[in-house]
């Protein structure tokens, strides 16, 4: 909603606002709190009103919800909440912390979940642990560079276009509303923007195939679902990360079983120190 | 308090490769059995861990996010400065280096600024080399632009997102050494003390946030890259995890705290909607190349909208103060200008606390002349970034801005090694002082965070590590960690059972005004002494009223946050006080007894050194040491911008 009167004094509408959140302990069962909150600004961001949530929370001496977040710039991936069913709220191509409460109306009730993925536990009410993620850029999501060992930097010649395609799957966050979006609990949004940063550039075919596979069997050990294109994961995605990143990741994959398929003799590698 | 700033000998531009020759080595059979403990994944931290343990050290990695990944770093937007030289356009490390020294306004340190420009060309190759996909020349060459005012073109940058994209390559590269179990992570956990044995630094007291285990690790040597304090004014760009905590833990068990006064104020950033709001989002500086600064001429107007303010009856007071920089004058002298027009009653947008705080960013001149399509072409994300958060269009109407803050130069005190005066401390990135005096050039943080972290500790460190030999690592057993780990714990009881009635954030809030109002972009003495009794005051309330909900066994931000809180009140009071007594003006530091016409007024004669300051118990007033800047080849100018 954008304001057409350059008139900046007219800040002053506040929500009233009905609350349902997931109430969790870490290993038990949650279950849904409903709590009441008036005065809500509308300039306010959606973290700010679940800090004004659990400030009103503190004076009546109770618990706090906890939620991960940091940034609140859009850029840090920490913040993860569903809204009213979607993952990062209503507004396409922003994360829940870049959402503000004139998107919503006077006396709405609002239902606020955590992610809610097989390989995303529930650690504290509205936080997730998403360490799947890390497991599987630790797999493979890398270049092998040792410090130190860099040739100058213009040695590489990268073609801009090719330099641009890998910043639009590079700008991938890493925030899991792909996999929360996912009636599969898929991760094929995240790895395939992963794959597809690193296994374009120049810098990257050395370990391509052995990026890809291994990347892939760790997302699938994490419990992370199939991809049946749904597509939702790119509806949600707020860096609107495209699908085509999982077409790439299919073809590179593909590509790498058969590279490994033919290159596999049955003899022991020649390779070694 | 000793502090050796150990500036090794000879010629500038000779010191860190004579230096370096001479340092220590550890044999790389020996060196898994040494432990590195590394607080911070930053971009100093996981640079710094992965490249320890790619050379053979045993390496743990704890951060408060949950994941490496999340670090703050992420966050910079506009790129990193490095000598290459790829314009032809003249640039060299020499001049890097004075551009540093002279936007730092005297007050770093020589030798450090001269190896943070030497080394800045190795990074490029490094991330390049990772991964990064900085942009390109159509012929598939590094492409530049210019920045903060430099004169040569020597900023490399991925879109907006220059610090996102060195993150992940250094994430990738702790990453790789976390999969090949080299290096343990520990995220979501919190430094909460720091270990000294027989005066050395030799472990850390963290809380699993998780589910709240309190635990000390033993280490040959622990590394903090913990970024900056810019939150003890509650509102800052940083994020809300930001703190002072584990560099103010390491300050109290003695290590000296160098220029705290000096914090880095950006000019445009989005000004404050209310009094709910948590955070300051940063609009990247390059909207100054076309947009027009200016508020009513009469207070009278304020209240109007834009489009009903004439012409002439518009201050454009960037552009008739500094007539040769107008709207493109460096950051802290913008920052004063708008806060000085606000201060007289002539801000615009909506009132906070009775007051308007924000003046206007109008492109409609750039519109006419270029057409909004240019503009959009140029800084689209950014308008729709506004327009996100305020729900303005600023293509119809001019942006409302005011200066936020943003980095913070000082840190713990290190030498030349980027040791502090603890031995086995190390510090790197924004948790040190050296490099960036009293105010930080554009796209310069970036290259000092992985300067320290690939091309800095891993030698100095290795040096230390030879000297402590192999028995150098104790036991958790010991009486000094078990004794920290009994701190830990009591303040964490201490927390959870008071029976207080206001929330930490209410106090967070409340030391953010005082120390914005007193100690931010402008400071006079009465302000001052008037901040550290206001602060004394709450810091008492604080430790009667506080109120604490959650439980110890669960992720519990509130315990979180008041623990940083108390740290921060701690260290609000030792900023004042250095703000105080560093009676001239310089950089980010501006007193209003020192000043010509409203420019800053330095005094090299009496005030060029590095202030330091010593704890000296709870409830007491540290005390200030110094370290002389001594500058060999550079000579004292003063900055002007008219």
């Amino acid at each position: 909603m954008v304001k057409e009167n350059g008139n900046s004094d007219q800040h002053g509408h506040t929500l009233s606002l009905r609350l349902r959140v997931w109430r969790q302990n870490r290993g038990q069962p949650g279950h849904f709190e409903e709590h009441f909150l008036a005065a809500v600004p509308e300039t306010a961001s959606f973290l700010e009103m679940m800090d004004m949530l659990n400030e009103q929370l503190i004076r009546e001496g109770k618990d706090t919800f906890a939620f991960d977040h940091d940034c609140r710039e859009g850029i840090c991936g920490m913040c993860s909440m569903t809204i009213n069913g979607m993952p990062h709220g209503p507004l396409p191509g922003v994360t829940t912390c870049q959402l503000h409460m004139r998107n919503f109306r006077d006396g709405e009730t609002i239902t606020v979940e955590p992610w809610r993925a097989r390989a995303f536990p529930v650690l504290k009410d509205l936080a997730v642990d998403r360490s799947a993620f890390d497991k599987v850029i630790q797999s493979g999501g890398f270049i092998t560079v040792r410090t130190g060992s860099a040739p100058e930097a213009n040695h590489t010649l990268v073609p801009k276009q090719v330099a641009d395609e890998a910043m639009d799957a590079a700008e991938c966050i890493g925030c899991g509303a792909c996999v929360a979006s996912c009636k599969n609990g898929s991760a094929m949004l995240f790895v395939g923007a992963k794959i597809n940063h690193l296994n374009i550039l120049p810098q990257g075919q050395p370990e391509r195939e052995r990026r890809t596979l291994a990347m892939v069997k760790t997302m699938d050990e994490a419990g992370f679902g199939n991809c049946t294109n749904y597509g939702e994961c790119q509806a949600h995605c707020p860096k609107s990360i495209t699908l085509d990143v999982i077409a790439k990741l299919n073809r590179d994959y593909l590509r790498a079983r058969v590279k490994e398929f033919f290159s596999s003799t049955g003899k022991p590698s020649k390779g070694g120190e | 308090m000793k502090l050796e700033s150990k500036i090794p000998a000879g010629p500038l531009a000779d010191k860190w490769n004579n230096h370096k020759a001479k340092l220590r080595l550890v044999n790389p059979a020996n060196r898994r059995k040494y432990h590195i403990i590394v607080v911070g994944s930053g971009l100093a931290g996981s640079a710094a861990a992965a490249s320890f343990a790619e050379m053979g050290y045993e390496v743990s990695c704890f951060c408060y996010q949950d994941s490496p990944r999340r670090a703050h770093s992420i966050a910079a937007q506009g790129g990193i400065n490095a000598a290459k030289n790829y314009q032809n356009d003249g640039d060299s490390v020499r001049r890097l280096f004075l551009d540093t020294i002279k936007g730092g306004d005297y007050r770093a340190r020589e030798a450090n600024v001269y190896r943070l420009a030497q080394v800045s060309t190795s990074i490029i190759d490094q991330c390049v080399a990772q991964g990064v996909p900085f942009a390109r020349e159509y012929g598939g060459l590094l492409a530049n632009r210019s920045f903060g005012g430099a004169q040569v073109s020597r900023t490399f940058y991925a879109r907006g997102q220059t610090g996102q994209q060195l993150l992940l390559g250094a994430y990738s590269a702790l990453s790789r050494q976390i999969g090949a179990g080299t290096v343990k992570m520990y995220a979501r956990h919190e430094m909460l003390d720091l270990v000294l044995v027989d005066g050395q630094a030799k472990g850390i007291v963290t809380r699993n946030l998780v589910n709240g285990e309190i635990k000390a690790w033993a280490s040959d040597v622990v590394v903090l890259c913990t970024g900056g304090y810019g939150n003890v004014f509650y509102l800052s760009t940083n994020a809300q995890g930001c703190n002072v905590t584990s560099t103010f833990r390491a300050h109290r068990r003695g290590a000296g705290f160098a220029n705290p006064c000096y914090t880095q104020i950006h000019p445009t950033c989005i000004p404050v909607h209310g009094e709910d709001q948590s955070k300051l989002t940063l609009m990247s500086e390059s909207l100054r190349n076309d947009g027009r600064v200016w508020v009513p001429k009469d207070k009278a107007d304020c209240g109007k909208p834009a489009s009903e303010i004439p012409e002439d009856r518009r201050d454009y007071f960037l552009e008739r103060k500094y007539p040769s920089y107008g709207n493109l004058a460096p950051r802290d002298i913008s920052s004063r200008a708008a806060k000085e027009v606000c201060d007289e009653g002539r801000g615009v947008g909506q009132m906070v606390d009775g007051k308007r705080l924000g003046v206007y960013l109008d492109f409609s001149a750039a519109i006419n002349r270029l057409g909004e399509s240019a503009i959009r072409e140029r800084y689209g994300n950014l308008f729709d970034m506004y327009e996100n958060i305020t729900g303005e269009n600023a293509y119809r109407q001019p942006m409302r801005i005011f200066p936020a803050v943003h980095y913070t130069m000082g840190g713990l005190w290190v030498d030349y090694n980027l040791q502090s005066n603890i031995p086995g401390l190390f510090v790197g990135g924004e948790a040190n002082f050296s490099d960036h005096g009293a105010n930080r050039l554009g796209a310069s943080a970036l290259m000092q965070g992985l300067a320290d972290g690939y091309f800095v500790l891993p030698y100095t460190v290795t040096d230390y590590l030879a000297g402590v030999g192999l028995s150098g690592r104790p036991s958790v057993d010991r009486p000094e960690f078990k004794a920290a780990v009994k701190e830990v714990q009591d303040r964490t009881q201490w927390f959870l059972q008071n029976k207080g009635t206001r929330s930490a954030r209410s106090y967070h809030k409340e030391l953010g005004k005082i120390v914005w109002e007193k100690c931010g972009m402008a400071r006079d003495k009465a302000g001052l002494q008037q901040a550290i009794k206001d602060l004394e005051a709450l810091r008492a309330d604080f430790w009667k009223n506080v109120r604490v909900v959650g439980s110890g066994e669960q992720l519990a931000p509130e315990l979180e946050r008041a623990g940083r809180v108390a740290d921060f009140l701690d260290f609000g009071i030792m900023m004042c006080l250095d703000a105080l007594s560093r009676e001239e003006s310089c950089g980010g530091h501006f007193r209003t007894e020192y000043q010509d016409s409203g420019e800053a007024k330095r005094n090299d004669d009496q005030f060029a050194h590095a202030a330091v300051w010593e704890w000296q118990g709870e409830n007491k007033h540290p005390v200030r040491h110094i370290e002389p800047l001594v500058y060999e080849e550079v000579q004292f100018t003063t900055r002007s911008y008219k």
